[in-house]
């Protein structure tokens, strides 16, 4: 990878970081719904534009910066986990069960309706 | 009464305050590094669907441990947070290529695989959460 394309690819996992929180505070925010829902409509939304830029299959580079940096900043795991494990220890077991079951779920498919709407 | 339909709508988007731009400032060098760490990490120990994808494994289970033991460490501190939680664990780890790996195991006929990197993945993923903020609430207080 060029030095161009890492700092390209970099430049996308910040902005996709900075999409997370503004997503995130305005489902959060404007919509008073709770924590966790922020982070399931990021994780989701990014799993279906990777879809659909796996089925547009686009130059190596921009596959990279776009897949890996841009939408890789923007979803995240770790947050993922750490609320879920909160649900889990503030007694609410089918909470946590639901973040998991429903992210997965839905995630799947919106990766793969992404693919097959761009054409993969 | 023509503006009153738009009254709600409007009393929410007062209610989100402006973004801090140190934070948002935070949030994008934060989030740079983490993408930088699992772009290094992926491109060197590249996969195909018939194997354990060992990169996001690695950077998601180590993403989900550095964000329990952040969350602790930087209570009441939004610009520490949101630098080392929100920007650099939220770019180290991935829901996205997590997701589009399960996918191709799956059409590859890998399901197993699939099953197994997934349950290990939520598994192992809530454990270090869990664990690492324990340890951070204990540590140096």
């Amino acid at each position: 990878m060029s030095a161009a394309t890492t700092l390209a690819v970099a430049a996308g996992g910040g902005l996709g970081a900075l999409l997370r929180l503004l997503v995130g505070r305005a489902v959060v925010g404007r919509f008073g719904a709770p924590i966790a829902r922020g982070t399931f409509v990021v994780n989701v939304t990014g799993a279906f534009v990777l879809g659909l830029l796996t089925g547009l299959a686009p130059a190596r580079d921009l596959t990279l910066i776009l897949g890996t940096g841009l939408l890789g900043g923007y979803t995240t795991f770790s947050t993922w986990m750490f609320e879920t494990d909160r649900f889990a220890g503030e007694g609410a077991g089918r909470a946590a069960a639901w973040n998991v079951a429903g992210s997965l779920g839905v995630g799947l498919l919106a990766i793969w309706l992404g693919r097959a709407v761009g054409g993969g | 009464m023509a503006g009153q339909a738009d009254e709600p709508e409007r009393a929410a988007a007062r209610a989100l305050p402006p973004l801090d731009p140190r934070l948002a400032l935070a949030v994008v060098i934060g989030g740079a590094l983490g993408t930088l760490l699992r772009t290094e990490l992926a491109t060197h120990w590249a996969h195909d669907p018939a194997a354990w994808p060992w990169a996001t494994f690695v950077v998601n289970l180590a993403g989900a441990a550095v964000l329990g033991w952040v969350v602790v460490r930087t209570a009441g501190r939004p610009h520490r947070h949101g630098l080392l939680g929100t920007g650099l664990c939220g770019g180290l780890t991935t829901f996205s290529t997590f997701q589009l790996e399960v996918l191709q195991m799956l059409d590859a006929g890998h399901s197993a695989l699939a099953f197994g990197y997934v349950v290990a993945s939520v598994g192992a993923g809530l454990l270090l959460a869990r664990w690492a903020g324990r340890l951070a609430a204990g540590a140096g207080r």
